[in-house]
Parts: structure tokens; sequence; C-alpha cells
């Protein structure tokens, strides 16, 4: 079976002196499955998903999406791909227009669908959308400055997943939220993904979430992966020195403070 | 007790009469102490934060009392106030960026904050804060006592961020989300030289995070806020693997496995 | 219901009372204001006349008002003609970003180092003076500063993350500005407006102090104001009418566009 994305010796250079910001990376995700991109600030994965989505055009090698390359494609060719992988942004707060009503902003995207539904259809499949996220129908006519940032979230979740898409990538999409709110919003990109088999590509620089969620992880610095592999091997038997010390630095429960 | 609040509230006007945003807060915190304060956004544990330096927002009115070695700062003028800050109380803020003068060295930042409370010379500041960047562990120290805040890391601007607070040798440091803004790895030692100064200098830490491995770390005692509220307070051992109140078991059961692995079951 | 601005309050009360007496004008006005009548000449204010009259006997407060519709009409054209222009480049140098941009902010420059009183004299020079020059020369200098402070706003607006979100939804660069970007601009731009319009009223009236606005007897605050200077001792009143209106009307404009600032910029609101 041929993986649903896959890129092939990925590089993103910057300005005339060339600062690689991504450095030949290749990685590739199945069907259905998710898989996390870990790295701290300044290791490339923000990059990645951009190029991943079609947003910005690789210095050199090949994105992959469904054996088509994108990155071949002219713009207006991708356009009509778009529909097939979405994505959904770190800040809840920047990410919804604030002059457009929710349900304007969920039906964005049906632009991209052929034969869009229209009118009462329309509105009928937001409202449905707005429901399996967790928010009520009649969210639909409020404006993004009446929720919260969980609920914003969820509202970007649903933009992210009206027209379908084969691929979702989420950058970040629990950072800016409380611990509370993040739990729930983990769930509920599970929940997507078991009732339509959708593949995330989850970026985060949080360990915690990658493990939450993830089948497959892969560990980028400085442009670079460093370690790749299933979830459990990756972070129970951590190959890389990089990827150990990562692993040391995230605060747990396990280390509690004794008075002296 | 070094600081001890007592029925804190903050109130801001508002045209719809008070809206009060802390609703009686209690704590205290002795010398040499580290004091975790955990909450959610909307928990008021920067305005906890604010009160104590005195650098509430405008319109905002606090009423109860905060005593440091006894005196109620809430009944200092503000002159006596902007004595008291830097020189007893000490603050570490998120975003080290916004904190620093990006138009002066690092060096003479650290050296003013000296020269402007304590009878020094110029060129005894600028020995004393060398001897500061050495404290917190940045590299090259004497290079960098030349460098503007752009020209370090977000981790490096942290330890400054960190040196201007300590300078003047405070009873009390408040730090107020100090690693959020920075990668795990780099929070890791910043982390570690905050706890190890804290000791040795025996200084009081009241340290704010939204996160609960940051606590678990850091904290000899944790006060858990919700809604401009005290939950409960405890040990850290105790808050955390006996909590008392439903708030923080919600808490604690939302964090990533991971991080509530090695606990066991909190509930 | 959020309080509203007292500048936003003044600002438009006086804005209103200034366009509702231009607009009244056309209809009625107590006396005709072109109107010569030689036996109330230089008469002062009194109950014959509010304002008074002038060295025609011309009824000030007549002219005042008919005044107010000049004054109004052609700042208001100039400054939507070259708003409507400075924010078209200034969004469209936004999107585009690179060469265009580059050029179109150079050419800006160059534009707004000739201030309006400057290039209302080189154009009357080839067009001959009247509305159509000043007009033209208001919205020549609007040019540039709508550009500037729309390309700006624009930018800012190009960062947040709801036009990447726009781009995955497969829109044209076209349409994000029309669906994002103006629609969020949109209250700096008529803050902008409201401002500009107050200081092309202040060009209109030195234009046609210098002779070169619309031409006589179609009354003009700038040229009542010229006229004024040979009769300021006798007829201090008739200077007086006509500046006070300028400024009133500028402070008016000025006083709104602060207001609607206010009420739009979430920072400037009183807030915890």
């Amino acid at each position: 079976m041929t993986p649903l994305l896959r890129t092939e010796n990925l590089c993103r250079r910057y300005g005339d002196d060339g600062v690689a910001v991504l450095d030949d990376v290749s990685i590739s995700l199945e069907a259905g499955e998710i898989l996390g991109i870990v790295g701290e600030s300044g290791s490339g994965k923000s990059t990645l998903a951009r190029l991943v989505m079609a947003l910005d055009r690789p210095t050199l090698g090949t994105v992959f999406f469904e054996d088509r390359q994108i990155t071949a494609l002219s713009e207006r060719k991708i356009r009509p791909l778009r529909r097939n992988f979405q994505m959904v942004f770190q800040d809840p707060y920047g990410s919804l227009d604030p002059r457009h009503t929710i349900g304007r902003i969920i039906g964005e995207p049906l632009g991209l669908a052929e034969n869009a539904p229209r009118g009462a259809e329309r509105r009928q499949r937001i409202a449905a959308l707005l429901e399996e996220v967790g928010l009520s129908a009649s969210d639909m006519d409020r404006y993004p400055h009446q929720f919260s940032g969980g609920q914003r979230q969820r509202i970007a979740i649903a933009r992210a997943l009206i027209t379908r898409p084969k691929l979702l990538v989420a950058d970040e999409p629990t950072s800016a939220l409380d611990v509370t709110v993040q739990a729930q919003i983990l769930n509920l990109l599970l929940r997507m993904r078991a009732d339509h088999g959708i593949s995330i590509l989850l970026i985060t620089h949080d360990i915690g979430v990658v493990d939450e969620i993830c089948d497959r992880v892969a560990v980028m610095r400085a442009g670079r992966v460093v370690e790749a592999g299933p979830l459990r091997a990756v972070l129970d038997s951590p190959r890389e020195a990089y990827t150990r010390r990562l692993l040391a630095a995230e605060p747990t429960l396990s280390r509690i403070r004794r008075p002296k | 007790m070094m600081l001890e609040i007592e029925g804190l509230t903050v109130g801001f006007k508002t045209r719809k009469g008070r809206e009060e945003v802390l609703h009686g807060i209690d704590l205290s915190l002795s010398q040499g102490e580290t004091l975790g304060v955990i909450g959610e956004s909307g928990s008021g544990k920067s305005m906890l934060a604010l009160a104590t330096i005195g650098l509430l927002p405008r319109g905002a009115s606090p009423s109860g009392s905060i005593r440091l070695f006894g005196d109620d700062l809430l009944l200092l003028s503000e002159r006596q106030m902007s004595a008291i800050r830097g020189a007893k109380i000490g603050m570490i803020f998120q975003e080290p960026m916004t904190a620093l003068n990006p138009a002066m060295t690092v060096g003479s930042q650290i050296a003013e904050a000296l020269h402007l409370h304590r009878e020094i010379s110029r060129s005894q500041a600028r020995g004393e804060a060398l001897r500061l960047m050495e404290m917190v562990r940045i590299a090259r120290a004497p290079d960098r006592l030349n460098s503007y805040p752009h020209e370090l890391s977000g981790g490096e601007r942290q330890r400054v961020g960190i040196a201007i607070a300590l300078a003047l040798k405070p009873a009390l440091l408040i730090a107020d989300e100090p690693t959020t803004a920075l990668d795990v790895t780099v929070q890791a030692e910043i982390l570690d030289i905050l706890d190890q100064l804290v000791r040795q200098l025996g200084i009081g830490l009241m340290l704010i995070s939204h996160d609960f491995g940051v606590i678990a770390r850091m904290a000899d005692r944790v006060t858990v806020m919700q809604a401009g509220r005290v939950m409960e307070t405890g040990t850290t051992e105790g808050v955390i693997r006996r909590p008392q109140h439903a708030y923080t078991r919600k808490l604690l059961s939302s964090l990533p496995r991971r991080v509530r692995a090695g606990l066991g079951d909190p509930s | 219901m959020r309080r509203l601005p007292l500048s936003l309050l003044v600002g438009g009360a006086i804005t209103a009372l200034f366009v509702a007496a231009a607009i009244l004008s056309r209809f009625w006005t107590p006396v005709d204001p072109t109107a010569i009548n030689i036996p109330s000449r230089l008469k002062p204010p009194g109950p014959g006349g509010l304002l008074g009259a002038d060295h025609f006997g011309r009824d000030e407060a007549s002219m005042i008002m008919a005044g107010a519709w000049t004054s109004l009409s052609i700042a208001f054209s100039g400054v939507f003609i070259g708003g409507i222009c400075g924010t078209a480049l200034g969004t469209a140098a936004a999107a585009l970003r690179g060469r265009f941009e580059a050029v179109v902010m150079r050419v800006n420059d160059v534009i707004f180092a000739f201030p309006p009183v400057l290039s209302a004299l080189l154009l009357a020079a080839v067009l001959g003076g009247g509305p159509i020059t000043t007009i033209t020369a208001i919205a020549l200098f609007m040019v540039p500063v709508f550009a500037r402070v729309t390309r700006g706003a624009a930018l800012q607006i190009a960062a947040r993350d709801y036009i990447l979100a726009a781009r995955m939804a497969g829109k044209s660069g076209i349409r994000i500005t029309v669906e994002h970007v103006i629609p969020n601009i949109a209250a700096q731009i008529i803050v902008q407006f409201a401002i500009q319009t107050g200081l092309a009223i202040l060009t209109e009236a030195g234009l046609s102090f210098l002779g070169l606005g619309v031409s006589p007897p179609t009354p003009s605050w700038g040229r009542m104001l010229a006229e004024a200077q040979t009769y300021l001792s006798a007829a201090p009143h008739m200077a007086l009418a006509p500046g006070l209106a300028i400024s009133l009307a500028v402070l008016g404009l000025n006083l709104l566009g602060d207001g609607l600032g206010e009420m739009t910029d979430p920072r400037r609101r009183s807030s915890r």
C-alpha cells in the first residue's frame, strides 16, 4: 500500500546565504495513522508543516500526496487537491477571522469541494459538524470573540474537517490551551480519527502530547530528523542522545521535590 | 513567616460596579522555601504576583493584607513600594525580551539596578554584574556583558532576567511562568539554576506556573488556584499524591499519561 | 451596550451639524447667500443677520451655510477619491509584496513630498483654478497617506493564521484581501477618513484663500477669509465667522476620528 503522505529529501533554505531551515527530511504517513513531529524551536517542524500543506515550496525535494507530486504542481492544480488536506493552527485567537460568523468560518473551505452544498444543505452540514466537535448548531451565527480558547480550537477543527479531508496537519493544536482543555481537544482528535479514518500529522514540542495520541513519532532538531519510529520504541528506548536529553528534560510528576 | 497574605482581594471598577478577580487569597511563604502557585488561565495567579510586588494595573483596588517581614505592603506609598521592589522583592517575568531594555547592553542593565539602589561605583557595579552573570551560568560572561538582549538566546535572556532579579539580594523572588516561553531542554537548565540559587541564598520563591511538572519538581508547597480562589494548599507531595479538592484532581487527571506516570493513580 | 467615547459624541455632533447645514443650504438659507444688499454693508451680527453681513451686504450666516457645502463636498470628494486609490494601492502592496510594493511605496514618497497647496498651484497652471483642481490636489495628496496606513495595517492582518486558513481553503489573493483583510482594517481606514477630511477642509480653505478654489460668487470659507482681510478692523466678524467655521469643522472631524479609533481599538478601551 502506498502511504498517504510521503516527503523525500525535503530542504528549505531562506535568503541568499541559504540557511537551511529544513535539511533532507523524509517522512511518510499511512492512512489512518497519527504521526507526531516533535522538536524544539528552530527544529524546522513548522516549516515542514507548511511544505506538506503546499503553503510554501521546498528548495529541494518532493512531497507526495497519494503518490502525486504536489511539489511539482502549480497552485491552480493544487487547489482541487486541497480539500484532501487541511490544517489546524496553534493560536485559536489568531486563526479565526474576528469579523466572520462561525458558520462562515467553518464553511470557508467548502469552496474547494466539487458541487459544494449550498443554502440549507450547507447550513445543515456545518450544524452537524459543530455538534460533532462538541458545540451546538446555534453557535453558527455567533462570532469568535464569544468563545473560549478551547471552543475556538474546536471551531478550527470543524473548519479543517468540513471538506472531509484524508489528512489533517495540526501545528501545536493544544499548546495555547489550558491542560484540562488540552485533554479534551486531544480526545476530539482521536475521535475524529476513529470516526472518519483521517490521518493526522501532529506538530508539537510536547512529548506528553505525542505519547497521548501518536502511533509513530519523528524527533527533529535543527532542520533534520534525528530519530523516527513507532511511538513506544522511540519514547521507551531512544537511540539518539538528543532524544534522551529531550525526554529527560520533560518535567513530570515522577520527580516530586521533597521539603528539606 | 517572611510573607503572609491574608484575605487578599483585588477588584476593578467597571461600569457595572466592582468586578472582583481575586476573592480572598490566604498564603504564606518562609525564607528558603519555594511555594508553587498553580492554576489555569483566569485563575488569578498572575494578578496575585502583581499585587505582591505592587504593580497592579491602573484601576485595580486591592484589600486585605500582604505582609513582608510584618510590614503591610498594601499600606505603603508608591515611593516606599518602589524601594522595596528590587531591594527586597525580585521579579522574573515570562518573556525576558519584554522585560529587558533592547537598547542597553545586558551588563549595563544589571549594573544599573545595582547602581540605583546601592551606593557603589560604576566599576564596582560592573564587577558585580559579571559575578551575577557567572552565577546564572552564562557562558563567556565577560564577552556577554557587552551584548544586547537581541544577541542572546531565549535561555540566556532569562538567565539575565534572573541575574537582575537577584542583583540586590532580595528576600523574596516572584517568578511568573519563568520558563513557559522556553524549550524544554532550556527550561530544565533554567529551573536547575533557579533552584540552586534559591537554596544557596536562602531566598523565598513564589513560583507561578500552569505546569504541574514544573511545580512538582521545584516547589516545597503548592497552592492550587482557580477563578480567583485558593482551592487547596499543602506540601507538594501531599497535594499531588492525595489531592483534597475536586479541581486539583481534575487538573492532575488532565495531564498527559506520561507526565502522570510514576505517580500511580492520583484519584 | 458599551458607553461611547466622549470624543465620538462631541465630534459626531459637530460634524453632523455641519453636514446638516451643508445639505440644508442646497434648499434653504436665511437669505440668498449671493444676494448683494448694499444698505446692510459690513453690518455687525444682530437680529437682521445672525452673523452680520460682508462688504457687499451679503448675509454671513447664509454664506457660511453655503460655504459648508463647498468645503465639505470638495474635501470629502478629494479624500474619497484619494482614499479609495490609496487603499487599493496599500492593500495591493501588502498582498503582492516584492517589487510592486517597493515601487508603490517609493512613488508614494515622491507624491507625499508635494504639499497639496503646491500641487494645486502646479495643477492650476495647467487646468486653471476651480473645484476640480482642488479635488485633484487633495486626492493626490491623500493617495500616499492612505496607502501607507492601509499597507501597514494590511501587513499586520496578513500575518494572522486565518489568512493561512483562507489559503488552505483555496482562496485567491484578491478574495483574501476582499473577504479578510479589508473588513479587518476598515475601522482604521474610516478613522483616517474622518481625520483626513478635516485636514482637507483646511486645504480647501487655503486654496480658495489663494484664489484657486471655487470661483465667485459660489461662497467659500477660504475666500470669505481672504475678503475679510481688507475689513479686519471695520468688520472683524467677517473673519471671525469663516475662521470659526473652519476651526470647528476640523476639530469636529478630528474628534470624530479619535472617537472612532477609540471605539474600535480594543487596546484603548478602558478595561482591566
